[in-house]
């Protein structure tokens, strides 16, 4: 058996015990009122898998967070990369991102509520909000931290601004921005779910307040696993995208290591 | 060529030139009076314990470095701003690690806004001038410390800059190797008519390359001698240590260096 299997197989061991002893607990020593029980969440799973209802929820809710993904992630990398380049932009800007990047992001759904109504179009927003100061906060560090040795050969070279922002500051930042967008994923799935739960008529986020509302905890845990699904395939997908932009990259992480 | 030859006909030179970094109380003084003139077509060594501002003159007359005090001037002109003439060769490499060897060699072509068949045959003639042959797909991180050097020279040759800056290229390479980058610098500078202004601490390396040794006293660093090396232009790089000249030049040069380096911090 190869290394692979043998991590795969421990790993479905864990969730394996871990759901015989939640399946084992349940009805003896709690209520299956607020704990539920895995067959009755996997039950409950498979009639929304015929009915499609989970796959539209899931679409709606990825929908939402892929916009504002892309939204808040192009504009926080260009909003890093400028910054970064201009130290006179971010002298000036740099205490007011700030300042809005310490308010809890949460704490604005309201008052987008008020804007933007309770449509796709809040939620995008809010997500997109919430993933732009991620990764501009991650992109503007990247640029800064890009040698000025290495800028400096190449201005000797004749380069301009935009053939070093080409070959040299993009691709240095690029391990920095895809930092930020990996650690933007969950939240993209906070912004759309939050502004789900908050206000809405269809998503995960939906499902898992209405199914709340119901006391019917198989309903929101199935939801649940649908956002673990959710971000799972997030996940795969900012990682095929690094190996497509960064091939440079796997060669490295294949050289064998010595001192 | 020696040390007081005419201004006129020098590439490169260096007038009372000075520097010193930081402000007050608290500045270090590393290069004062510096007089040095270059001329086209020379190789020169600039020696001397670490720390004494060798460097510095490299980085003044690539336009990085504004000089406290003198002028440094580039064919005739005072230097001001970054100077293209020049190429810069330090002890890191700067390679792009997101690149290729052929891509890092293209890129100055890619500023110089050429063809993409013109840089392709270009990429290929300096791969084959350096001798990284079968290379030109490996990353940086693929490839060995003497292979990482050739790429960067063959970059370092791709914008074609009339004047060659070196700054301790070879000083992380073994013996065997270093002595190979060497007799090929040396050819290759010759062949294609630069001029060469070569930093090191080794005096050999010194000897070995040089048409004529630049010797610096240890921090504030100023011009001890100026020595001509007795070698032939198109010396036999191989063989140099079986001239009666070579340990006669070198015996001259650690007699100037040594009282240096006691005096230099360890």
């Amino acid at each position: 058996m190869n290394h692979a299997m043998k991590i795969a197989l421990r790993r479905i061991l864990i969730i394996g015990v871990f759901l015989a002893i939640w399946e084992g607990a349940s009805g003896r020593l709690m209520s299956p009122f607020f704990i539920s029980r895995p067959s009755a969440i996997a039950t409950r799973l498979w009639s929304w898998a015929i009915d499609g209802s989970l796959f539209i929820n899931m679409a709606i809710t990825a929908m939402e967070a892929i916009a504002g993904f892309v939204i808040g992630g192009v504009l926080g990398a260009l909003a890093g990369l400028a910054l970064g380049r201009s130290p006179v932009l971010a002298e000036t800007l740099n205490p007011i991102i700030n300042a809005f990047n310490s308010l809890p992001k949460v704490a604005l759904a309201p008052l987008f509520i008020m804007w933007f109504g309770v449509g796709y179009e809040m939620r995008i927003i809010f997500t997109a909000i919430i993933v732009f100061f991620l990764v501009f906060l991650n992109t503007y560090s990247g640029v800064r931290g890009v040698s000025r040795e290495l800028v400096n050969v190449f201005r000797l070279m004749r380069a301009q601004e935009r053939h070093l922002m080409r070959m040299v500051i993009v691709p240095s930042a690029i391990t920095w921005i895809f930092a930020g967008l990996r650690l933007s994923v969950p939240y993209a799935l906070i912004g759309a779910i939050v502004s789900e739960i908050m206000a809405s008529n269809a998503g995960l986020g939906y499902l898992i307040a209405y199914y709340a509302s119901q006391f019917n905890a198989a309903g929101v845990f199935a939801a649940l696993v649908g956002v673990m699904l959710l971000s799972f395939l997030f996940n795969a997908g900012i990682r095929l995208l690094e190996r497509v932009l960064m091939p440079w990259q796997e060669v490295d992480e294949q050289r064998e290591v010595t001192i | 060529m020696t040390a007081s030859d005419s201004a006129a006909t020098a590439l490169m030179t260096f007038a009372d030139i000075g520097k010193a970094f930081g402000q007050g109380a608290s500045s270090i003084t590393v290069l004062r009076d510096i007089n040095l003139s270059v001329a086209r077509g020379e190789i020169v060594a600039l020696l001397g314990p670490s720390g004494c501002g060798k460097s510095t003159i490299l980085n003044i007359i690539a336009g990085l470095l504004t000089p406290s005090t003198g002028v440094a001037r580039y064919a005739g002109k005072a230097v001001e701003g970054l100077n293209h003439q020049v190429g810069y060769m330090a002890q890191s490499e700067h390679l792009l690690p997101w690149r290729t060897v052929a891509g890092n060699i293209q890129a100055p072509l890619e500023i110089a806004g050429q063809s993409r068949q013109a840089m392709t045959r270009r990429v290929a003639e300096l791969i084959d001038m350096v001798g990284l042959k079968g290379f030109a797909e490996a990353y940086p991180s693929q490839i060995s410390g003497g292979m990482k050097k050739r790429t960067a020279l063959a970059r370092l040759l791709a914008y074609d800059p009339e004047t060659l800056l070196m700054d301790e290229p070879f000083s992380a390479l073994d013996a065997h190797l270093r002595l190979h980058l060497q007799i090929e610098l040396r050819a290759l500078t010759r062949r294609l008519d630069k001029t060469l202004l070569f930093v090191t601490h080794d005096l050999e390396e010194a000897v070995t390359l040089g048409d004529r040794c630049v010797v610096f006293s240890a921090r504030p660093g100023r011009i001890i001698k100026i020595i001509d090396v007795p070698l032939p232009p198109d010396r036999d790089i191989m063989r140099l240590r079986y001239d009666d000249a070579f340990p006669k030049i070198c015996r001259e040069l650690w007699s100037l260096l040594a009282p240096e380096l006691e005096n230099s911090p360890a």
